[in-house]
């Protein structure tokens, strides 16, 4: 078994799974921060997925992608919590 | 050699953000929910990036995933906590099997602040020579 099967066959499908199970906590969340924090962990998990997806292509230029990811994650994460604390002034 | 490290440094990060993923499905409460996101997942993603910078050898990428690493050690428990502080204002119930709320009665509900922290710091100090 040779790395690229590895990654393509295995770790891929447990990073895909483990979106799908956030997406369900995404939907059932009784409270909106339960939605924040599941979305701001979907952004996280795809951040991995993009770097095991360039270890598979083998194109580096996708970690650019990552960091504008984790920047954009960190703002939406402060700018929700920062209304939603407004809105129960 | 190089494909072994590679993929057991993967296998742990699809293994941490898995772990991550089942314990925001099966907490019974948004704070232990906010706690299991930035732990497992933060460990999870360093070492999947980590693998990819072993995988390029190269020393401009490995900057970069040291930067995205370091970034996201940076800001998940700065957004931990102000979530945290959201849903805690928002009056978001805790578990009913948690023991201890130290912030009870201590927040004021319209103006955002701690309430009294310093007078109940002197008088705790006043009892306690008091009794001695």
């Amino acid at each position: 078994m040779t790395l690229y099967d590895f990654l393509y066959y295995i770790i891929l499908p447990i990073l895909s799974i483990s979106v799908l199970l956030i997406v369900i906590r995404f939907i059932k969340g009784p409270s909106i921060v339960d939605r924040v924090i599941a979305l701001d962990l979907i952004i996280t998990t795809g951040i991995g997925i993009i770097s095991v997806y360039s270890i598979i292509t083998n194109q580096p230029t996708f970690l650019d992608i990552a960091m504008i990811l984790a920047l954009i994650a960190f703002l939406s994460t402060v700018a929700f919590s920062y209304y939603l604390e407004k809105r129960n002034k | 050699m190089m494909d072994i490290i590679i993929g057991l440094l993967a296998s742990f990060g699809a293994i941490f953000v898995f772990l991550a993923a089942v314990g925001v499905l099966r907490m019974p409460d948004t704070y232990l929910r906010i706690s299991v996101t930035t732990k497992a997942a933060t460990l999870g993603i360093g070492l999947l990036l980590v693998a990819a910078a072993v995988f390029f050898k190269d020393l401009s990428i490995a900057t970069k995933v040291l930067a995205i690493i370091l970034f996201i050690l940076l800001t998940a428990p700065v957004s931990a906590h102000l979530i945290g502080r959201a849903s805690y204002f928002s009056g978001v119930k805790l578990w009913k099997g948690s023991v201890l709320d130290d912030l009870e009665g201590k927040y004021d509900k319209f103006s955002h602040k701690l309430k009294s922290e310093m007078k109940e710091n002197s008088e705790k100090k006043t009892d306690q020579i008091g009794e001695d």
